[in-house]
């Protein structure tokens, strides 16, 4: 059965790595990340300054759009081409369960501090984990149609859930997470006992019922570039989304929107390595590079994300081209009205809320 | 009787016939071993995944070994704890723990905090006795539930899956029951992506049957147009024409402007076209009906016309003689473009998971959904098989009512 299994993986990894399976090298490094203005960034900050001081490696930069069936399938088929992956932090933790991700050593393989703060200490309190290097910090918000309300404009996420004074359709995730936990404060729950109330039964349902009331209102999206286009189009009123998608909706092509920055919730992003990958040191060397201090304060003039080290915070500057100031742009400015993802609590129990929340949607 | 080279006839026929039927084999093999290697293996290969168990008795050999014995009444005895803390003490060694909480956390939400959480503590733990020690690393451990579950997924072997596919599951005690309400949803799946694609497949009929028959009939020059308009679409991606029905269907989009302009709809009670059933089923019957013309054509293109004029001739008006004489010979095309199109229906995913909305997606969304997200490849396995099951009792069904051989392609 085993061995009969591992057939198909190899066939799956077959698939997936095809392309460019034959021309990898000691010296070529497959990047993975999701593309689109956010590889861009990467690609600036990290991958061009990278090669250009190392002229003997190339970074191959590859694109994938989330989850961990290629990893799993390249490690299952015992043929790994992917040397790093930039992974959520709570896909970096299932995988890290699961055996696929190499565990980091964060003092050991991260570079210090320009002040010689060690890792541990430098990057964002509780952004660390086993695999996970992280990168940036990101946060799903809402942002609403400034012209659609004469009059009061709407604040908070009890806004976003009354209908009577905002009327009109809504975007959100197809997906349970953050839609429950707006769900909790826009009925009343602080930011910091959310998880507290859906950790049980009756929270749970309580969070659904509230997401019910606005349900016939709501289009659900399942890719990262919907919402921003159907609140261009006029399609709907609300609409939540990556911020920096929303920053490029509103800075770069100066569509009439605006964020709720009440009740964002701050998530992580960044890299896992592999494990079974045949240039182990090399990556290490470039991830070393491209998450220290500068670089990730490089990265915010390309894109609207917080470095995940407190050491880049003073650094960021003004965007490359539009050359606005990056600072009132960063979700971590805005922290204290938001709140961290709890990634542990949702790679416990994500599967069951996924299941629960599509049967929700059919009713 | 003998050949020239004094070889007699009968072996010298049988060697020329061994050889062309070797030459024919060895023409064929490229083409038998693709699909050998790259269609029947996969798609046999995938489905034993919904069958397959092997993670918990390869991971946890000893704690199986000890829950054998086990009535399955109230807590396993001490060596059962102990064999649980080794076998995890082992499994973190090797990385294999967390596929065991993965398999585990299928069944019972909150297992993978339970399982890596205590695989972590039970590492300090030197000397028994275990049972206290995993009680106090997660007091999941003292619930015999926990412990059941262990058992039952201690064969190889599991319907779990399956089961999970159907609305079902097994209870703690081994019965099967169903899912709780707010958890059944595959059945409600399966019965609306039959349905969808049954609807889909007249919609194709209805609308593919005048095309085909105006195209078969016209003078070349102006049906080579028509075929023109036909297969353009035909080629276009799929992603842009299902992007295309976005644009026109969405209510700030081309159609509702159009219906709003004509006084049909009010400004503010635009109807929504799109995001539901309604765009899933405007888009698919779009893509699919080319499948269904071009078999409808190919068969109307070989019917005589002077078969109608002869019916006519003996008395038939002409809606008689077109539903008497006409249709009955077109049968073998649309029985063909029916199970082409209804077969590609049913397993549709990219255009329901784009316009399809929450009423509008099928079976398929849920399936790419368990192999890209939550990768429980299992589950998507025992999804896939049914679907597969399904349609090829639909083809056995058809060939015994229609007959296959009546099928005409082009």
């Amino acid at each position: 059965m085993k061995k009969a299994l591992r057939y198909t993986t190899v066939c799956l990894a077959g698939a997936a790595t095809m392309a460019f399976a034959a021309s990898v090298q000691a010296e070529e490094l497959n990047v993975v990340s999701w593309g689109g203005a956010y590889t861009a960034s990467q690609l600036k900050a990290y991958h061009q300054p990278y090669m250009k001081a190392n002229p003997g490696v190339t970074l191959n930069s590859v694109d994938y759009s989330g989850g961990l069936a290629e990893v799993r399938a390249q490690s299952e088929a015992g043929n790994v081409t992917w040397d790093l992956v930039d992974v959520v932090v709570s896909d970096a933790i299932r995988g890290c369960d699961e055996g696929l991700f190499m565990e980091i050593d964060h003092d050991e393989m991260l570079a210090a501090a320009p002040d010689g703060t060690p890792a541990t200490k430098d990057f964002l309190e509780g952004t660390l984990s086993d695999c996970f290097i992280p990168q940036i910090i990101y946060s799903t918000a809402f942002a609403y149609r400034t012209d659609a309300f004469k009059g009061e404009q709407p604040k908070t996420m009890a806004d976003v859930f009354n209908l009577e004074k905002f009327p009109g359709k809504r975007t959100l995730q197809r997906a349970p997470i953050n839609n429950l936990e707006w769900a909790l404060i826009a009925d009343g729950v602080s930011p910091s006992e959310v998880y507290d109330v859906l950790d049980t039964p009756e929270g749970v349902d309580r969070a659904f019922a509230k997401l019910g009331t606005i349900k016939d209102e709501v289009i659900w999206w399942t890719e990262g570039a919907v919402p921003a286009q159907l609140l261009a189009d006029g399609e709907v009123v609300f609409g939540t989304g990556y911020n920096g998608r929303l920053f490029s909706a509103i800075e770069e092509e100066k569509q009439p929107l605006a964020i709720i920055w009440d009740g964002q919730v701050l998530d992580i992003d960044g890299w896992a390595i592999p494990s079974g990958g045949k240039n182990k040191d090399d990556v290490l060397k470039f991830v070393k590079f491209a998450t220290d201090t500068q670089r990730l304060a490089d990265q915010a003039k390309y894109i609207s994300y917080g470095p995940a080290r407190t050491s880049s915070l003073p650094l960021v500057g003004k965007h490359a081209e539009l050359g606005i100031d990056m600072g009132p742009h960063m979700p971590t400015k805005y922290a204290d009205q938001g709140f961290l993802t709890n990634f542990q609590w949702w790679a416990d129990n994500r599967d069951e809320l996924n299941e629960r929340f599509e049967a929700w949607l059919q009713q | 009787m003998r050949t020239a080279d004094g070889m007699p006839l009968k072996v010298s026929i049988a060697r020329a016939m061994r050889r062309n039927k070797l030459m024919a084999l060895a023409l064929i093999a490229p083409l038998f071993f693709f699909i050998l290697f790259s269609f029947l293996i996969p798609i046999f290969d995938m489905s034993l995944r919904s069958i397959d168990n092997s993670v918990i008795p390869d991971v946890l050999p000893k704690t199986v070994a000890a829950l054998a014995e086990w009535d399955g009444e109230d807590l396993p005895p001490e060596d059962a704890f102990a064999a649980l803390a080794a076998d995890m003490k082992a499994g973190r060694e090797s990385r294999d723990i967390g596929k065991v909480a993965t398999r585990l956390n299928y069944e019972l939400s909150g297992m993978r905090g339970t399982v890596m959480g205590s695989a972590r503590k039970i590492a300090k733990v030197e000397e028994g006795p275990y049972k206290e020690a995993m009680i106090k690393a997660d007091k999941d451990w003292s619930d015999p539930a926990v412990w059941q579950l262990l058992k039952r997924l201690s064969s190889p072997y599991t319907m779990g899956y399956y089961l999970n596919a159907i609305d079902m599951r097994f209870s703690p005690d081994g019965a099967i029951e169903a899912q709780p309400d707010f958890r059944q949803i595959y059945i409600d799946l399966f019965l609306r992506t039959f349905w969808m694609s049954i609807l889909i497949t007249g919609l194709t009929i209805l609308l593919g049957y005048p095309i085909a028959h105006l195209m078969a009939t016209m003078p070349l020059r102006y049906s080579n147009l028509l075929m023109i308009l036909v297969l353009l679409p035909f080629w276009t991606s799929l992603l842009v024409r299902t992007t295309a029905w976005i644009v026109m269907l969405q209510s700030e989009g081309v159609l509702n402007d159009i219906l709003v302009a004509l006084g049909l709809f009010s400004d503010d009670a635009r109807p929504q076209l799109v995001y539901n059933k309604i765009g899933t089923i405007v888009a698919m019957t779009h893509i699919l009906l080319p499948f269904m013309v071009l078999p409808l054509y190919s068969v109307m293109k070989t019917i005589p016309p002077s078969y109608m004029r002869a019916a006519r001739s003996l008395g038939a008006n002409q809606a008689t003689a077109f539903i008497r004489v006409y249709v009955p010979q077109t049968l073998s095309g649309i029985g063909a473009g029916s199970i082409l199109v209804f077969i590609l229906a049913i397993g549709y995913y990219i255009t329901p998971a784009l316009v399809g909305g929450t009423s509008g997606t099928l079976i398929s969304n849920q399936i790419a959904y368990h192999m890209q997200q939550s990768l429980n490849w299992g589950l998507a396995a025992a999804l896939g098989v049914i679907l597969l099951a399904t349609v090829i009792a639909l083809y056995f069904l058809y060939n015994r009512v229609v007959g296959i051989d009546k099928m005409k392609l082009g």
